[in-house]
C-alpha cells in the first residue's frame, strides 16, 4: 500500500491562490494595495456551511499543513498527524482551511514578491504585519469562500494567538476558539530569544538590508543561527537529553548521559563538532535556511513581539474578552519553556474574569513547545474528543 | 444520577452561573446544563474524567483545587459545588471559605464519618471503616479529612457560615424520619447548603 493510499491521510493536495484586490489597511498605519493568498483546503464543506474549521499556523508553518503535493515528497504537511480522516481534526466531519499568512514565504503575498510599485522584490519593503492584521486578511478569505462562521479556529503557538485575535476582533464569526501551546503576549525572555534571532539574520554580510534577492546572494549562515536558537527554545532539557543521550543510557540505567552523545566517539579538542546536539542544531539550520526566506523570519519574529491584545484596553485582558461568543479550550504542555502552561493559564484566567466558557488542559510531555506538533495521545485525543463533540453540536444531536 | 446530585439540583437555580469543584465526569453539569439551562464549569484533575467532560460538552479546567482558587473573583458565580471531594483536600475549611467568597452560595456533600456504621466498625472491630462510600483502606486513601456532621456543624458556625439547608441520605439516596432526627448516626452522606451570614 502507498502511503496515498492510507485512508488516515488526505492524500495528494494542491494549494490554490486567492487574490484580494481590496487594499487592507495595516495595524501600522500603512496599506497593502492588493494580496494573494496560498490556501489548501481538506474535506468537504456542508450543505449549510457550518463545518469549517480555520487552521492558523505558527512562526514557520504555511498552507501546507496536511497531505501531500507530489508522490515525491517526503514528509506530509506539518500538521498531518492531526489533520485527516478519522484524526483529531478529522476531514470526514470538518472542511478545513489553511493559508500561508501574509508575509509568509510559501505563495502568499510577501517579502519575495514583487512589489507591483518598484517591480521588485518588496524584500525590507514589505510592512511589518502583525497578527491582527492577519486575522483581517483571514476573514476576507472566509467571505470569499462563503463561509459565515467557523465551527472552531484551531491554532498552536503563533498560530494561538490568531485564535485568541480572532475571538477578539470577530466574535461572531466563530464557535470554537483552541489555542494550543500559545501566550497572551510574549515575555522580555521571549522578545530577547527573537532579537538574538534577528540580529543573527541582520547581522550575515549577505543580507545587504534585506535586499538580497536584488543583489544575487542570501544570509544563509544568518537564517541558520537564527533557527539554531529558536529550535534551542522549541525543546525541553529532558528532550535534548533523551534524544543525545542514547549512547550510555543502556550502561547507567536510564540516567542517560545528559544527552552529550558524541559525534564520532571521540573529543577533537579542535571547535569542530563534537557532541551530536551540536551536529541536529547544525543540520535543523541548514535544512530550514534552505527553503525559507529571511525577511519572513523577521516579519514573523515581529508580529510575534507585537502581540498583545490587552493594549486596546488598557492592560486588561479580559476586557479584551468582553464581547467573545465562543467557547475556548486552551491546551499547554508540562516542558514547554517557550510559552510554558503558566501562560496558558494567564489566558484562561482572564477568560473566567471575563465570564467565558473556557475548557484547559495542561499536557504531562517531555517535548517542550514543539509537543503542540507530535502525536500525544493524551493531547490529540482531547482534541478529537472535543471537535467530535462541537461536530454533534452542529448535527444538532449533541448530548 | 448519584444519590447527593438530585438533592443538590433542588437547590441550583435556573440559568445561574455554576462552578463544580471536582466534577468528575461532568455528568452533573451536563444534567444541570439540560435541566436548568445553567452556565458551569468545571475543575478537574483526572485526565480520564477531564476528557469524558470534553465529550459531554462540559467545559473543564485542569486545576488542583489543593493549589487555591486564587483565580477565581469574589462574586463571579452563583453556587460552588463540592460534592464528594472535602475530605480529600489538604485544607478543607480554607476551600469553603474560598467557595463562599466566589459564589453567593455552597453546596458541600460528604461522607458522614459520624454515620452508626463507621462508629461501631471503630467500636467493635477496632478497625478503620471501610464502606461502599468509603472504600479506601486507611493507607491509600485519598480521603485525610473525615469529619462528621456535627463536625462540620461546628465548622460553619466557627467560621460565621450560615446553614440554609442541611439533609442526610444513605447510600442508596433514602431519607427518612429517623435520619432526620439522628442525623449524625443515621446519614451516611451528608448535603449542606451555605452561604455567608
Amino acid at each position: 500500500m502507498s502511503r496515498f493510499d492510507d485512508p488516515a491521510s488526505v492524500g495528494l493536495v494542491s494549494p490554490q491562490r486567492y487574490a484580494f484586490d481590496e487594499p487592507l489597511i495595516l495595524r501600522s498605519g500603512k496599506s497593502l494595495p492588493a494580496y494573494e493568498l496560498m490556501v489548501e483546503t481538506y474535506g468537504e464543506l456542508n450543505a449549510d456551511r457550518s463545518n469549517a474549521v480555520l487552521i492558523c499556523h505558527a512562526l514557520s508553518g504555511d498552507h501546507h499543513a496536511a497531505g501531500y503535493h507530489s508522490e515525491d515528497d517526503r514528509k506530509p504537511g506539518w500538521w498531518d498527524n492531526c489533520i485527516g480522516p478519522d484524526k483529531a481534526i478529522d476531514t470526514t466531519l470538518y472542511f478545513v482551511v489553511s493559508l500561508n499568512n501574509l508575509g509568509g514565504c510559501g505563495g502568499s503575498t510577501g517579502p519575495v514578491s514583487i512589489n507591483p510599485a518598484t517591480g521588485k522584490h518588496y524584500g525590507p519593503d514589505f510592512p511589518i504585519i502583525t497578527v491582527r492584521d492577519w486575522v483581517n486578511s483571514q476573514v476576507r478569505l472566509m467571505d470569499r469562500l462563503g463561509i459565515g462562521k467557523w465551527a472552531a479556529v484551531i491554532g498552536g503557538s503563533l498560530g494561538g494567538m490568531q485564535v485568541l485575535r480572532w475571538a477578539i476582533s470577530y466574535p461572531e464569526r466563530l464557535h470554537h476558539a483552541i489555542a494550543i501551546a500559545a501566550a497572551p503576549k510574549l515575555s522580555a525572555q521571549n522578545i530577547a530569544f527573537n532579537e538574538v534571532a534577528r540580529q543573527s539574520i541582520t547581522s550575515d554580510p549577505d543580507f545587504r538590508e534585506g535586499r538580497y534577492l536584488e543583489h544575487g546572494v542570501y544570509p544563509k549562515h544568518g537564517l541558520m543561527l537564527a533557527r539554531m536558537v529558536g529550535h534551542i527554545t522549541y525543546l525541553s532539557d529532558p528532550a535534548m537529553r533523551a534524544k543525545f543521550g542514547k549512547a550510555l543510557a543502556g550502561l547507567r540505567d536510564q540516567q542517560g548521559n545528559f544527552g552529550r552523545d558524541l559525534r564520532s566517539g571521540s573529543l577533537s579538542f579542535g571547535f569542530n563538532v563534537d557532541f551530536e546536539v551540536e551536529s541536529y542544531l547544525r543540520y535543523q539550520g541548514e535544512q530550514f535556511s534552505g527553503k525559507f526566506d529571511a525577511n519572513t523570519y523577521l516579519l514573523m519574529t515581529k508580529a510575534l513581539d507585537y502581540f498583545d491584545p490587552s493594549v486596546d484596553y488598557e492592560g486588561d485582558l479580559s476586557r479584551a474578552f468582553a464581547n467573545s461568543d465562543c467557547r475556548f479550550l486552551l491546551i499547554s504542555f508540562s516542558t514547554d519553556w517557550r510559552f510554558p502552561p503558566d501562560r496558558s493559564r494567564e489566558i484562561v484566567n482572564q477568560l473566567l474574569r471575563a465570564g467565558k466558557r473556557v475548557s484547559y488542559l495542561e499536557i504531562e510531555a517531555d517535548q517542550g513547545h514543539d509537543a503542540f506538533l507530535l502525536p500525544i495521545p493524551r493531547y490529540v485525543d482531547a482534541l478529537s474528543t472535543y471537535l467530535g463533540n462541537a461536530h454533534r453540536e452542529i448535527r444538532g444531536d449533541a448530548p | 444520577m448519584r444519590p447527593d446530585q438530585e438533592i443538590i439540583a433542588r437547590w441550583i437555580e435556573p440559568g445561574s452561573r455554576v462552578l463544580d469543584l471536582g466534577c468528575g465526569d461532568g455528568a452533573l453539569l451536563a444534567w444541570l446544563r439540560g435541566q436548568k439551562g445553567v452556565e458551569a464549569i468545571g475543575l478537574e484533575i483526572d485526565a480520564a474524567n477531564i476528557e469524558r467532560c470534553l465529550g459531554a460538552g462540559v467545559a473543564v479546567i485542569e486545576q488542583n483545587l489543593n493549589e487555591g482558587l486564587s483565580n477565581f473573583d469574589s462574586g463571579s458565580f452563583d453556587t460552588v459545588l463540592l460534592a464528594q471531594t472535602l475530605q480529600a483536600l489538604d485544607n478543607p475549611a480554607e476551600l469553603v471559605e474560598e467557595m463562599l467568597r466566589i459564589g453567593r452560595n455552597g453546596i458541600v456533600t460528604f461522607p458522614n464519618f459520624g454515620n452508626w456504621k463507621s462508629r461501631l466498625d471503630l467500636l467493635l472491630r477496632g478497625r478503620m471503616p471501610v464502606s461502599e462510600f468509603m472504600p479506601h483502606a486507611w493507607h491509600n486513601t485519598p480521603n485525610i479529612h473525615f469529619c462528621t456532621v456535627r463536625d462540620f456543624d461546628a465548622l460553619c458556625r466557627d467560621r460565621n457560615i450560615r446553614v440554609l439547608a442541611r439533609t442526610v441520605v444513605n447510600s442508596r439516596h433514602e431519607g427518612s424520619w429517623a435520619m432526620r432526627a439522628w442525623p449524625n448516626f443515621l446519614g451516611e452522606i451528608a448535603i449542606y447548603h451555605l452561604t455567608r451570614q
